[in-house]
């Protein structure tokens, strides 16, 4: 594992064929929102994730890229929030601009998973058939090639850079996607209101649309948090291995990468970093298990 | 020539046969009762009339709706078909609504696919279908989501949905089984006066034969997959020649009687239904029947006499119980 490769998704079902009811009023769904600690705690990291991304990229308190050979490895100061890097780069706007590109390779990388997993997955659920075991097997190829292979190959390729690390996370998740839509839409199609729609004289397509996917969005909503959180960790990785971003441009893990040379000088070089990445990751987790709870009415009552 | 006309009609899942040849025929305005114990075929045979088998499932035969064969046609076509001109009525109303949609926007759903109407239409038609199916305020109850209503409402608004379109038959698969004793009735009443007001014929079935010669002109009863008998409501209920349709009626007059002298016991059918695929060869019920000869080992052929058909070796023709007592 090491590289952000989630576990294959049993299907998110709540035991029985019984679908899952989902909230309907919606102040009251706000309120349970903010007493649901996990949603709450990542609702939070995740807005101070975002601002702080959106806020680099108008203003950060020094350039991340100026260089003061002059105050090079300088600690915690005032002038210098988390100090100074070996080229007297600031840490803290560092940290900020290296948000970007942790949201910029999040959100692309699970916007292609889903973008190929999501069809695929509810073409293998409506066509169980050979076309769904097609579909299926190939799914499982995808997830047989791991994603720092596929990395390592796409930048021998194209060159490292933020697009073949989008590339290559984005690439590996499309099986989880296939997995997760497939077996949650198998159980809306089993129910008996998709049997009734179909009484109705309703259409395939149109029961995919009105029946299928209102019904299994909140899954792949919290699926989609919970791959962010990973994709975000697997670019670290990359980036960490000079597969990704390249120097001197800001990411968690190129910061990381360099500060393990001063890790006797400096060793809050190291701890910086790393406490983002954790609160990131922590935090789109908890914002994505939020969902998950929250969907699951019953476990509520 | 019948409306909805069965011949034939197989459904195979695999190597195991669930329904069995099942002869059938529904005319213009007519009730038909469908009778017979859980696992004898019913469902199976309704849902393969509309073809909405499900996966794994094969229907092989004929279902003619006015001629036209439906096992044959084009998916598309039977979408076509069903809703405007068959429609359903399900066991589960619980079930067969959709917990993220408004009440109104289900039961108009029917009238867009089939009518094209407009979303806002279709909701104003659902206010009308509401009040045929006595909603006393059914502006409000459009608005509603299915969890906000009871189990009668629910099947009531399924009732409206399937006669949104007028179809010319309703398939009702139990549908008052799930309720409430104290709603039965009048969901029952309800589909009774509706079917009545549209002339639209009804395939109702049914384990209750209480309901089912209340309300039905005809009766068919279906056991391990097969037509055993069928005939008018008068001639099966006051004469069963089948050995199996006897036993049912026994256990279900038992039951009336029963409730005015307690302590009784309950007559039943001896034995089980068997699993599908676990039927005798021959006559399916011959292993339950008391009334087995040698020849039921081969599977009895059906004997046409005026209005009523037969599948027995030796059937019932005097009075004798065909019951065994239950101890």
């Amino acid at each position: 594992m090491g590289i952000g490769m989630p576990p294959l998704d049993q299907p998110t079902t709540t035991g029985d064929n019984e679908p899952y009811v989902f909230e309907v009023a919606r102040g009251r769904g706000w309120r349970r929102w903010l007493h649901n600690p996990s949603a709450l705690i990542g609702s939070i990291i995740v807005v101070l994730v975002v601002a702080s991304a959106l806020v680099s990229l108008v203003w950060t308190p020094y350039s991340p890229l100026a260089v003061d050979p002059s105050h090079a490895l300088s600690g915690p100061s005032l002038r210098h929030l988390l100090g100074t890097d070996e080229y007297g780069r600031d840490v803290f706007s560092r940290l900020m601009a290296s948000s970007q590109v942790a949201l910029f390779v999040g959100v692309l990388s699970v916007l292609i998973a889903t973008a190929v997993g999501i069809p695929a997955g509810l073409l293998a659920a409506e066509r169980r058939g050979a076309t769904g075991q097609v579909v299926l097997r190939l799914a499982d190829i995808l997830y047989g090639f791991p994603a720092l292979l596929a990395a390592v190959v796409l930048a021998a390729a194209f060159g490292a850079s933020k697009s073949t690390v989008v590339l290559a996370i984005g690439i590996s998740y499309i099986p989880v996607f296939v997995r997760v839509t497939r077996s949650n839409a198998l159980v809306v199609l089993n129910s008996e209101y998709v049997l009734a729609a179909r009484a109705y004289g309703r259409r395939p397509l149109a029961i995919m649309r009105r029946h299928v996917i209102p019904n299994i969005m909140t899954t792949i909503i919290a699926q989609m948090s919970l791959l962010f959180s990973l994709a975000v960790l697997a670019e670290t990785a990359l980036d960490f291995l000079g597969l990704g971003t390249a120097p001197p441009a800001a990411s968690w893990g190129t910061m990381l990468q360099s500060s393990q040379n001063y890790l006797g000088n400096d060793p809050l070089l190291t701890v910086w970093p790393s406490v983002a990445i954790v609160l990131c990751v922590l935090g789109f987790s908890l914002f994505g298990d939020g969902i998950s709870e929250l969907r699951d009415v019953r476990g509520h009552r | 020539m019948p409306l909805l006309r069965v011949r034939d009609l197989s459904v195979t899942s695999g190597s195991l046969t669930l329904v069995n040849g099942v002869n059938l025929e529904v005319n213009a305005g007519e009730r038909v009762g469908l009778i017979g114990e859980s696992g004898s075929g019913k469902s199976l045979t309704a849902l393969a009339i509309a073809g909405l088998l499900g996966e794994g499932l094969r229907a092989s035969g004929e279902v003619s709706l006015d001629g036209e064969d439906l096992v044959a046609a084009t998916e598309r076509r039977r979408c076509e078909v069903r809703g405007s001109r068959i429609a359903m009525v399900f066991q589960e109303p619980m079930s067969a609504l959709n917990p993220t949609r408004r009440i109104g926007d289900q039961v108009g759903e029917t009238l867009r696919i089939h009518q094209g109407l407009s979303r806002r239409s279709a909701e104003k038609a659902a206010v009308d279908l509401l009040r045929r199916v006595e909603f006393a305020d059914p502006e409000r109850y459009v608005r509603m989501y299915p969890h906000e209503l009871s189990g009668g409402q629910r099947q009531r608004v399924m009732i409206a949905s399937a006669i949104s379109c007028d179809p010319e038959v309703i398939l009702a698969d139990e549908p008052t089984t799930a309720l409430d004793v104290t709603v039965q009735r009048r969901v029952l009443d309800l589909l009774d006066r509706l079917v009545d007001e549209s002339g639209c014929a009804l395939l109702l079935i049914a384990h209750d034969l209480a309901v089912v010669s209340e309300v039905c002109d005809r009766v068919v009863t279906m056991y391990g997959g097969r037509v055993v008998e069928s005939g008018s409501v008068a001639q099966i209920i006051d004469d069963p020649h089948h050995p199996y349709t006897k036993a049912l009626l026994a256990t279900s007059k038992a039951l009336s009687v029963a409730e005015t002298s307690l302590g009784t016991s309950l007559p039943s059918i001896p034995g089980t239904v068997p699993n599908a695929g676990q039927f005798p060869r021959g006559c399916p019920f011959r292993d339950r029947c008391d009334r087995r000869v040698e020849a039921c080992v081969e599977v009895p052929p059906t004997l046409v006499r005026d209005t009523r058909t037969l599948a027995c070796w030796n059937p019932v023709v005097d009075d004798e119980p065909v019951l065994e007592e239950a101890p």
